[in-house]
């Protein structure tokens, strides 16, 4: 079973979380500030911790930043090599905020959804992210389409700072509401299609420069 | 606890219980506080007057002359209260003592050298008006000196000295030679001053930005009790209701999300926020949580208002029939994208969805409203629908 680490100031919002998990995951530890989350994850290695965007002592940010620290081996990957399994990260928060989502993800967060997301569809985003794939909400889809919209500022990485015709496809179906699913049978591909292609826009919006990401980025001082 | 702390604090006299409240005090010098004998403290406790009056006033006699008797006079019929600590303030006994000092060099002196001591007291008055203005926390921090302050305080001296000595001692003929006692003088005087007027900035702006600070904060106090309690003291009074308490909830939350993240921006001008603006009014009348996602936007014209229409029903037909198929809860999600000057909204429900074709010709509602009004203004409507699937509404136009 997958076992997950809570992290969140609020002792009200953990337990509504926990009772809307129910038994799919084991969850393994709670944290309510910076701090204690860092110990926590240290302590018990989970395979996927939850994480608030907003906490008392650098936010959630600072949590991905002293665990995943400078030995993580990748960017995207939020692993560090001399772990066997990697622990990783979903954000959720009450906040939609360009500077939060896009902060959080290039911190290293693997998916991002907001506190509103349904017991079973939060079970299915854990799931995903343990197993190495990313989360996009809708929104945050948006966002990512927002930031990569054609600009006339040549890119200094095409590679990295443009999406592909079928990435931004497969986003602007996220950001209509389709489930990774509905997507596939919508462009007549495999769900693990589907999610390289999610995958591959995470990377992009992790290491990409462009101009509005940096911008978010520098919006909440995490370049 | 209580009396130790009334007697330690001798800017403070317990307040003598057989007093009527609102008489006078009787005319006791006070030796707490004092500068000389307490006379001005006891005179200003008496007859109701500022402190500062009173000793300004004596100090302007005293330098005048004639208030040294009334002073001396009062220093020995007037009685001295005893229930207080005799505490001396030096500080405004030296300031009190420049003033009178400089009172009795005027009433001493010649009427040239006066000319030489007017800017002395202008300084003075300036100097004794901010002290005055200061609470006395400002003064405790401009008199508590650090070490490198008070050896520039008296290098400061020092160069002043120098260049009055030089003024004063060498018979000055060359223009120089006034020049540089003047640059002395007065770098003398920057090296002093400087330090303090640099703290009374950062005070300054300290106050300022607290001001601001302050100000944010009742502004978002304001919001809150507006809007929030508002609405908290709404869903209390609904609780019966549980539809009503989720559309006052969903309500709220939105109203508050716009406020804390999002730019304000005219629903009467772009498109981005005309489709938010619809889509909470929808999602108010319907109760129905509406997921909108906008990327890109751009003005409003005509033939878009008429567009916005068209979506605004496709969310009205998705909030009333788009209940969840299998008892789930129901959602919508409405999105909208500007790409180049092509403009795209759809419109989507997990509902239970239905057969396009068997709709009646004669039906309003997605016939005319949707798919004419787009065809009228030359964009096209889509409508992608199947029993089980959930329906999706396709707008399409292209921007004039």
């Amino acid at each position: 079973m997958t076992r997950v680490v809570l992290v969140d100031d609020h002792q009200m919002f953990r337990s509504g979380v926990k009772a809307e998990l129910g038994d799919s995951v084991e969850i393994v530890g709670e944290a309510g500030d910076v701090d204690e989350a860092v110990e926590v994850i240290a302590a018990t290695r989970p395979d996927v911790v939850l994480l608030d965007v907003h906490l008392p002592g650098g936010g959630g940010v600072e949590v991905l930043r002293r665990v995943l620290g400078g030995a993580r081996s990748g960017p995207a990957e939020g692993a560090t090599a001399d772990q066997a399994a990697p622990t990783r990260f979903l954000a959720l928060s009450v906040s939609d905020a360009a500077e939060d989502v896009i902060g959080v993800i290039r911190g290293g967060a693997r998916g991002y959804v907001t506190k509103t997301i349904s017991g079973p569809e939060l079970t299915s985003a854990i799931g995903r992210v343990a197993e190495g794939d990313a989360v996009f909400s809708p929104r945050l889809a948006g966002f990512v389409l927002d930031a990569f919209a054609a600009t006339d500022a040549p890119s200094i990485d095409p590679e990295l700072d443009q999406l592909t015709q079928r990435e931004r496809e497969v986003l602007r179906l996220i950001a209509r509401g389709y489930a990774y699913k509905e997507i596939a049978k919508e462009l007549f591909i495999s769900v693990k299609t589907v999610e390289t292609h999610v995958s591959s826009v995470l990377r992009k919006l992790q290491l990409s420069n462009r101009h509005e990401l940096s911008r978010w980025a520098a919006a909440r001082r995490l370049v | 606890m209580r009396s130790v702390a009334e007697t330690c604090d001798d800017r403070r006299v317990p307040e003598n219980p057989g007093e009527a409240a609102d008489a006078p005090p009787r005319l006791e010098r006070r030796a707490d506080g004092r500068i000389a004998a307490g006379v001005c403290r006891g005179l200003a406790d008496h007859l109701g007057i500022d402190l500062v009056i009173v000793r300004v006033a004596f100090a302007v006699l005293i330098g005048a002359g004639v208030g040294v008797i009334a002073y001396v006079a009062l220093w020995l019929l007037v009685p001295q209260r005893s229930d207080v600590r005799p505490r001396r303030d030096w500080t405004q006994l030296f300031a009190y003592g420049v003033l009178i000092g400089v009172l009795s060099a005027f009433t001493l002196t010649s009427v040239t050298e006066r000319r030489a001591l007017w800017p002395l007291v202008a300084g003075g008055v300036g100097v004794g008006i901010i002290w005055q203005q200061a609470d006395p926390e400002h003064r405790r921090r401009w008199v508590r000196n650090t070490r490198s302050l008070w050896i520039r305080s008296v290098v400061g001296a020092a160069l002043v000295i120098a260049g009055l000595a030089a003024f004063l001692l060498q018979n000055i003929q060359h223009v120089g030679q006034v020049l540089l006692g003047s640059t002395i003088v007065l770098a003398g005087v920057g090296v002093i001053v400087t330090p303090y007027l640099l703290r009374m900035w950062h005070d300054l702006d300290d106050e300022r930005r607290e001001r601001i600070r302050s100000q944010e904060r009742a502004e978002v106090a304001a919001h809150v009790h507006d809007s929030v309690l508002h609405t908290l003291t709404l869903i209390q009074r609904n609780a019966h209701d549980p539809k009503e308490v989720q559309r006052l909830a969903r309500a709220q939350e939105r109203d508050l999300r716009a406020w804390l993240y999002q730019p304000k921006a005219d629903a009467e001008q772009a498109l981005a926020p005309a489709v938010r603006k619809i889509s909470a009014e929808v999602e108010d009348h319907h109760g129905v949580p509406i997921e909108v996602v906008c990327v890109g936007d751009c003005p409003l014209d005509e033939r878009l208002g008429a567009m916005l229409q068209a979506a605004r029903e496709a969310m009205v037909n998705a909030a009333k029939y788009g209940g969840g198929a299998n008892g789930e809860t129901p959602s919508v999600s409405v999105y909208a994208e500007v790409d180049g000057d092509e403009v795209m909204i759809f419109v989507r429900d997990r509902g239970r969805g239905f057969d396009l074709d068997a709709v009646p010709v004669d039906r309003m509602g997605v016939r005319e409203s949707i798919i004419g009004r787009m065809e009228r203004n030359g964009g096209k409507a889509e409508i992608r629908t199947a029993p089980g699937e959930g329906t999706e509404v396709r707008l399409e136009l292209k921007r004039s």
